[in-house]
């Protein structure tokens, strides 16, 4: 009854424009994120997206440090901490017994949202298999993970989602090895939507763009069933910057390719502007130098590690089976352009 | 003592893990969250087969690893949900730092640890160190030695547990093989009794729900992790009263003292099980199946003159401190067979023979106290082993102690 209650209500609460998104914060005062905090911004739209009927877990990292001091707890709905690598155990704990106690008649029928958030570490790596299992699962439970692109709670090391190239105090470009970091980024929402069939819907968001995030974390939540957002929130202390120019930042990261928005509904990809215009060849990549020349991460590129980057994004449009999504082209089968 | 009530539903023939999960029924579990690894695994069988039979209503998680397992009962029991889970040697250690956490969390997790090995070398026989690494960080700890013990013992944690002056997660260990694997008869009492004798879970204002806005686990910092600790020591010292409670409850609920299948049996002692302890010079103390050789052998030795006597320790946290000083403080020469190991550790002896010798030392008249390592990774302790013991702990009744600690049938080396 709750699912179906759930499936009618499905893209009903779609916010509109920015001025109809709802004035309730459940993500307040009382944190102590840097100035400029991308994450911090997401935890607020996840909260107002979410409303007060939600239960939100999170895992170690910067967004438990910085928000959840005792006392001063910034959360306004419950909140619960996981180990770093629990959130999709921790997720599927709170929705399986959330649906037994109803069930069983313990506490009253209702859909109450299960949100588990975690960052690079608690998500992509040491967390992947946690989350994974969650999304074989069929509980309502929305994990996000928020992505800075290092560990930024203890002090900006590299994780598997630190760009190419970028300097952490895990890679720090010396004398002999200017690039310490050769790895490229891995890609969250692929692997999760190629690999978790029964899915029903994942998407990218960012920070910079509000409105699309706010109705991403709604859809996910509406649609419900297990579904992932990842969302690439700017950090001014690990990417080294002045704070205001986070949301250009973001912008920038979008523009440039760098950052594909999309959403995987019911099996099918949808390009969430400007990412749409991009792929559709209405608009054109600008060069990720842009991007990364505005970064102190980045200071320490040549020419030809600007040019190595700028190759890879360009790959990801122009040669990807589905652009800036699957890397994977099938040789001998005809691809429908339309 | 008891009224007359219907004792008895059925007694049905069943290994220690299956008699767990019969518990876990009876107690109207809500989530199960499992993972394989022997010998505990049978738990999570048994409790598959309830559901699918549609005689237990809970949600059957398979986790991916003991991490996410132990991590995702932590959650439901924080939200209100009664849980089962469980592990056994390197898998329990995998899961560690969930572990860790749901005590300090207060959530009132059960937990079936089928004692094994630790890795390497692999072997999945009885060793009780897994468990013990739990000793230090706020789980109650409880071995039981039999079937029925595993069955009345698995309800009496829910409710130890889940007292809102205890609020903390229950180890009921048992050993490998010779427990989780040995098929005896247990009595199942008829269902609403378990229902008399456990109230439902109830985390009042601990609860995790939207109607109770509350943040669990916000980072303290250095401010409040001493006054955190001690609170929940505050709640593992008040577990002792709520323990003799439940046992005292269990008998008039269930009309039998709680791991017999006899009405009533005395000697009446939740923490420990003396047997034969009043007039013994020696006494031997362990943890789990080691019982069984131990009271075979006591019988015969008392035949040949030699006064010996066991105290079985059931509860390992709380420590029974008090029934230690009180059964062992007046004998000879106490003879500990740990069926774990402390490498390193005082006169190099294994876990219980340290707790015994400090919970003994405030006596003014102390007993000698020789520890004995055995019957580790599966081996057997056999009754011929425990008569060596006896004979060693009896040569030392008026002599001092030259060797304190004994590794009890390693190859090559006598003993
Ligand atoms: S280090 Fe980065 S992610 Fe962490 S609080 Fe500061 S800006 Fe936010």
């Amino acid at each position: 009854m709750v699912e179906k209650e759930r499936e009618e209500r499905a893209y009903k609460t779609i916010i509109k424009t920015i001025k109809d998104a709802p004035l309730e914060e459940f993500y307040t005062s009382g944190h102590r994120t840097c100035q400029g905090c991308e994450s911090a911004l997401l935890m607020r739209f996840l909260a107002k997206s979410a409303g007060p009927r939600t239960i939100v877990i999170g895992a170690t990292g910067c967004m438990y440090v910085a928000n959840t001091t005792y006392y001063t707890t910034s959360w306004v709905v419950p909140w619960v901490h996981t180990q770093l690598g629990g959130s999709g155990a921790a997720a599927l704990g709170t929705a399986a017994a959330l649906k037994a106690l109803m069930r069983k008649g313990k506490i009253k029928q209702e859909p109450i949202n299960v949100i588990a958030f975690c960052g690079d570490l608690g998500c992509a790596d040491m967390g992947l298999s946690g989350v994974s299992n969650a999304m074989t699962y069929d509980y309502n439970l929305l994990i996000i993970l928020y992505d800075n692109e290092s560990s930024a709670n203890t002090d900006i090391q590299e994780t598997s989602m630190t760009p190419y190239g970028a300097q952490t105090t895990f890679s720090r470009p010396g004398k002999v090895r200017r690039i310490m970091k050769r790895r490229w980024k891995k890609s969250v929402v692929p692997m999760i939507i190629a690999g978790h069939r029964t899915i029903k819907y994942a998407a990218t968001m960012n920070p910079a763009y509000p409105l699309d995030g706010l109705n991403k974390i709604r859809k996910a939540l509406e649609i419900g069933g297990p579904t992932f957002i990842h969302s690439l929130d700017p950090c001014p202390k690990g990417w080294d910057y002045d704070p205001q120019f986070s949301h250009e930042l973001g912008v920038l990261a979008v523009e440039t390719g760098i950052w594909p928005l999309y959403e995987y509904i019911e099996g099918k990809i949808v390009y969430d502007e400007p990412t749409k215009s991009i792929v559709e060849g209405r608009t054109k990549r600008k060069p990720v130098r842009e991007f990364l020349e505005k970064q102190g991460r980045f200071s320490h590129f040549t020419e030809e590690d600007v040019e190595y980057f700028q190759r890879m994004v360009d790959e990801m449009y122009e040669d990807w089976e589905i652009p800036g999504v699957m890397p994977i082209k099938s040789l001998n089968v005809k691809i429908d352009d339309n | 003592m008891t009224e007359t009530r219907k004792l008895i539903e059925k007694e049905v023939l069943m290994n220690g893990t299956q008699a767990v999960a019969h518990a876990a029924m009876y107690a109207d579990v809500d989530v199960v969250t499992a993972y394989p690894i022997r010998p505990y695994t049978e738990v999570m069988d048994t409790i598959s087969k309830l559901i699918a039979d549609g005689e237990l209503d809970a949600e059957f998680v398979i986790a991916e690893g003991e991490h996410g397992q132990f991590e995702a009962v932590k959650h439901a029991s924080l939200v209100g949900a009664r849980t089962l889970v469980g592990s056994s040697g390197t898998g329990w250690m995998y899961g560690m730092e969930a572990i860790v956490v749901t005590a300090t969390d207060r959530a009132p997790v059960v937990a079936i640890i089928g004692n094994r090995a630790l890795d390497d070398p692999g072997a999945y026989g009885v060793e009780h160190n897994d468990a013990l690494m739990v000793r230090d960080v706020g789980w109650l700890l409880v071995w039981v030695d039999t079937a029925q013990e595993a069955f009345d013992t698995t309800l009496i944690a829910y409710r130890v547990g889940e007292d809102p002056r205890v609020l903390l997660p229950v180890g009921v260990s048992m050993d490998g093989g010779f427990l989780t694997h040995a098929e005896q008869i247990v009595r199942l009492p008829p269902k609403e009794l378990a229902k008399e004798f456990l109230p439902p879970y109830n985390r009042g204002k601990y609860m995790v729900h939207p109607d109770n806005p509350i943040s669990v686990a916000p980072q303290v910092n250095e401010d409040w992790v001493m006054e955190l600790r001690r609170q929940h020591d505050e709640a593992m010292e008040r577990a002792r009263n709520v323990i003799v409670e439940a046992y005292d409850n269990f008998k008039k609920v269930f009309g039998r003292y709680p791991g017999t299948t006899k009405e009533i049996e005395l000697p009446e002692n939740p923490f420990v099980e003396p047997f034969m302890t009043d007039d013994a010079e020696v006494i031997l103390v362990g943890m789990g199946t080691v019982s069984k050789p131990m009271k075979v052998a006591i019988k015969k030795m008392r035949q040949e003159g030699y006064k010996a006597g066991m105290l079985r320790l059931r509860w390992f946290r709380p420590f029974p401190t008090q029934d230690v000083m009180k059964y062992l403080g007046n004998t000879r020469v106490v003879c500990v067979v740990d069926r774990d190991y402390s490498i390193g550790s005082p006169n190099r002896g294994g876990a219980v023979y340290q707790e015994i010798r400090s919970a003994l030392y405030d006596l003014d008249q102390r007993p000698k106290v020789l520890g004995f390592i055995g019957g580790l990774g599966g081996r057997e302790v056999t009754i011929q082993d425990v008569e060596k013991i006896i004979k060693i702990g009896y040569e030392h009744r008026d002599t001092p102690i030259t060797k304190p600690v004994y590794w009890a049938g390693v190859r090559g080396d006598p003993w």
